[in-house]
């Protein structure tokens, strides 16, 4: 973004507060513009009158970010890749999270290659109140075979998810995107030695490509502008991922050098980066969840430092979690805390019989403890204690989570545990064990420790509920 | 690379006449304005002002840079811009490719990181008067970790728990120290023998009220034992009773005199005075805790500095780790902006970080067999999910500037050794050719 204040963006708004965008003023737009919650296309007099063409060519660049941005795939699971402003997350937040693609090859029997790309694409873990996804599939031709290769695109295009076509041979590539029209997928890649035949098939297909030039970013640049000159305008860049040693190191360098001049401003090198940690494979690791560790390490490297999109193999669970995890985390807006209302949840369908808990109202906290009782068809009250939006443990200890502050929850919520319910019984977290006393002679109730972490709820109710007299 | 310029950048520029500092810089488009440092409201006469004024400077600034031979674009359209000139378009000319465009790529380090993080020593050898057979150091970066603007001077260190009595641990933790779980000394043995612990950890959780009230003498025993039984440095942390802290620590402090370990905690809602008086009276290190929030960071190293008069030779921040997916975000960012802080001046700041990293035990995804929600996919085994769940945990934080992790799993303080170490640039490795990754046999 070359302008970063409200006032910069409203010189080029129609001024007239019309209210169309759904703020009363231009000024509160401008400022929607400059977060990124509002589009320019949501200024309706912008986009329609003639008059305002040029001031509004001139608003969409200035304000389109440092990174461009770069989208793989079509329909519901297409992914954005790039779009960042900044180095560093706490400025501003990082936009369009690190995408996750995981390996197949062309050379797989069909039903295995089925199996695999279901489960990519099926891949769900719960997280605040969403699902984590794995993001697509990276095809890659062992072969060497044309059709081979159109054999395999067209198998995993069925599952629609975003694809990368990972070849050297532009008849392989060219190939597969005849199997797979109007797919949209990503081409890896472009190298000083095919650049010209790649080249064309990311013009004739008007498809996203990688261009790549492993730790040489004289020739990447060489390339980008190259195929930037000729019209190819959504470009994503391999400067090589190196798995071990120094030249890890130098993959590391390359990548901040990269990031750093793209949003300094040096245009021609402003592309989002792929990042291959699949390499762990290759760096001589013998055994399997070793070489799976050190492709998580590698992944949350680059994950963190820059990398947008990137190609892994392990499918296993303790490597893709915390990839994902880890994604989530970086690209989270640090500068709103995630919290949610502070009151009286129903959980299923409550009655006067039904359990009270309590928890804080910090996001993640609150809905594991929702969705552990919601799954497990727990009817019952839940209060979120507002504590700032920080977590149980960390709320006793800091003192942001007290009977007072119970108390004053629940009084709020307008919730009477004497006459709401017919047990006088209130469910205290595990981790807020010691609060118990003080929460008896606050609440004028009983009040039953519950365990430790949520996901025993169930073990807990089928044991303590209803209370015993 | 092109640098942006300010109209208050090149008043100052104009003032000294200092040509050297014109290389390499491009004007795009219009020269920026920066309105929104001129305060409150805005002022169209003064804009109008400002205009013109820049506009004449601009002319000046052209003129300066040709005589100098600095390539200036002033008023040129920036290429690919919508309602640019469309002038003459290659992509319109055919063939579309036709050689590769020279290009030279270049960037310059970070300007604005004029400070060094504080070099902390831990652990006294010989030589300093103590009994360690080495010291560790932490800090004295003067870039953000493994960045190429400066050497990082020190690597990170791995320092392993050992508690002073038998406690529930996560299963895949706990089968690595049943044998040791009663015996602190040999577990201490344990961690640096088999384990490769560059130092140990003593908790002396036996002596909160609410677990054992066990006295700051036993615990001192505790200390002495484990100083006995290794040579490494050693740190050493209460049971987090904010009440009975300050008093174990003092003693412990005190049984430990001239091994320089590191004391923790310090933090605001305890007794500080009382802890950092001991390390100082003792030859200690201090470790300097609060809970996710910078400013009041700020505020405990500006009280043990100015109150405590600890030296700034013997200040470690802990600005709390938060597990990935617990909270890691927060606990990230915190650190960075410390980090960033203390690298672009700031004073209060500039010290080595340490990290709990433990708490990645805490996660329900590093122990819990599997999903409590029937929705989620497969979680796999635990006794791979737990030690990655701590990798992944402190390596974020290890990029984000933290020195000294706290760790428990020995695969864990493996793995982020040898990575932390690898983008440190001491671990050698036969070099990998990658371009054919495409058709590799995984």
């Amino acid at each position: 973004m070359k302008i970063n204040s409200p006032l910069e963006a409203y010189k080029y708004l129609p001024q007239t507060n019309c209210g169309e965008c759904g703020e009363a003023t231009c000024m509160a737009f401008a400022s929607k513009l400059i977060d990124r919650s509002g589009k320019t296309t949501d200024c309706l007099p912008l986009i329609k009158e003639k008059k305002f063409a040029k001031k509004l060519a001139e608003l969409d660049r200035l304000l389109a970010p440092e990174i461009r941005e770069v989208v793989i795939g079509v329909g519901d699971r297409a992914v954005k890749i790039g779009g960042d402003d900044v180095l560093y997350r706490h400025k501003l937040t990082f936009f369009n999270k690190t995408k996750m693609f995981f390996d197949v090859t062309d050379t797989m029997e069909d039903a295995a290659l089925v199996d695999r790309v279901k489960s990519i694409a099926n891949f769900k873990k719960f997280y605040v109140g969403r699902n984590l996804l794995i993001d697509g599939v990276a095809i890659r031709s062992v072969s060497n075979d044309p059709a081979k290769f159109s054999a395999a695109v067209k198998k995993v295009s069925e599952v629609g998810i975003p694809m990368i076509f990972c070849s050297f041979n532009p008849a392989v590539l060219k190939a597969g995107l005849e199997a797979a029209k109007d797919a949209n997928p990503l081409l890896y890649a472009a190298n000083k030695d095919n650049w010209k035949e790649v080249g064309e098939l990311a013009l004739e297909y008007n498809v996203p490509v990688v261009v790549s030039a492993i730790n040489d970013l004289d020739t990447l640049k060489s390339l980008t502008k190259t195929f930037s000159d000729a019209g190819v305008k959504n470009i994503v860049l391999d400067p090589g991922t190196y798995p071990s040693g120094k030249g890890m190191k130098d993959s590391f360098t390359n990548f901040l050098k990269i990031r750093r001049a793209g949003i300094m401003g040096d245009t021609e090198i402003a592309y989002p980066i792929l990042a291959l940690p699949f390499t762990a494979w290759m760096s001589g690791i013998s055994d399997p969840v070793s070489a799976s560790y050190w492709e998580t390490a590698m992944a949350a490297v680059f994950t963190i430092r820059y990398g947008d999109v990137m190609i892994l193999h392990s499918l296993e669970p303790y490597a893709t979690l915390p990839e994902v995890h880890l994604a989530e985390t970086i690209y989270t807006d640090p500068r709103t805390p995630v919290a949610v209302d502070s009151k009286m949840y129903k959980v299923g369908t409550p009655d006067e019989n039904s359990p009270v808990l309590f928890t804080t109202n910090f996001a993640l906290t609150y809905y594991t403890v929702e969705s552990d009782l919601s799954s497990n068809g727990i009817n019952c009250y839940l209060l979120a204690v507002n504590t700032d939006g920080i977590g149980v443990e960390a709320a006793v200890a800091g003192g942001q989570l007290t009977a007072d502050k119970v108390k004053d929850a629940f009084e709020k919520s307008g919730f009477d545990l004497k006459t709401d319910v017919n047990h006088n019984t209130v469910i205290t977290p595990g981790l807020a064990a010691r609060l118990q006393g003080d929460l008896e002679d606050k609440l004028g109730a009983k009040v039953l420790v519950g365990p430790m972490d949520s996901g025993r709820l169930p073990g807990f109710m089928e044991k303590n509920w209803p209370p015993k007299k | 690379m092109a640098k942006k310029v300010k109209l208050s950048e090149m008043t100052d520029m104009f003032k000294d006449m200092e040509i050297l500092s014109l290389e390499g810089v491009t004007i795009e488009g219009d020269i920026e304005l920066d309105l929104s440092g001129l305060g409150g409201g805005f002022d169209p006469m003064l804009a109008a002002l400002l205009g013109q004024e820049n506009a004449i400077l601009a002319q000046h600034f052209a003129r300066l840079a040709n005589m100098f031979g600095v390539p200036v674009g002033i008023g040129a359209p920036v290429a690919g811009a919508p309602g640019a000139a469309p002038g003459i378009s290659p992509a319109l000319a055919a063939p579309k490719f036709k050689d590769l465009i020279p290009a030279k790529f270049d960037v310059a380090n970070i300007a604005e990181w004029t400070n060094q993080i504080q070099e902390v020593p831990i652990g006294n050898t010989s030589a300093d008067g103590g009994s360690r057979g080495k010291r560790v150091l932490l800090g004295g970066e003067k870039a953000l970790p493994f960045f190429p603007d400066a050497p990082m001077p020190n690597r990170n260190q791995v320092t392993i728990d050992v508690f002073d009595m038998r406690l529930g641990l996560a299963k895949a933790v706990k089968e690595n120290y049943d044998d040791v779980m009663d015996n602190p000394g040999e577990w201490a043995k344990k961690n640096v023998e088999k384990f490769n612990a560059d130092m140990i950890t003593i908790h002396l959780i036996s002596t909160d009220p609410l677990i054992k009230d066990t006295s700051p003498k036993d615990a001192a025993k505790t200390v002495e034992e484990v100083l006995q039984a290794v040579d490494v440095p050693i740190a050493i942390g209460g049971s987090g009773n904010p009440q009975k802290d300050p008093e174990v620590l003092a003693k412990a402090a005190e049984v430990a005199e001239g091994e320089r370990c590191l004391i923790a905690s310090a933090s605001l809602n305890l007794d500080y005075a009382k802890i950092a008086e001991a390390a100082v009276k003792y030859d200690h290190d201090i470790l300097s805790w609060t809970q996710l929030d910078m400013n009041a960071q700020k505020e405990l190293n500006r009280k043990l500095m100015k109150q405590c008069n600890v030296p700034r030779d013997r200040i470690i921040m802990d600005p709390t780790t938060a597990a990935l997916g617990y909270g890691l975000d927060y606990a990230y960012t915190n650190m960075e902006r410390i980090r960033l802080a203390a690298l672009m001046g700031d004073e209060e700041l500039t010290f080595p970080m340490s990290s709990g990293t433990t708490n990645a035990w805490g996660a329900r995804e590093s122990w819990m067999v599997s999903s409590p929600l029937k929705e989620d996919s497969d979680w796999g085994p635990r006794e791979y999910r737990g030690p990655i769940w701590e990798i992944i945990t402190g390596l974020s934080l290890a990029i984000a500037g933290n020195d000294l992790f706290m760790m428990m799993h020995p695969t864990s303080v493996a793995v982020l050794k040898h990575i932390t170490q690898t983008l440190f640039g001491s671990i050698e490795a036969e070099p990998v050719d990658i371009s054919n990754w495409i058709g590799a046999e995984v």
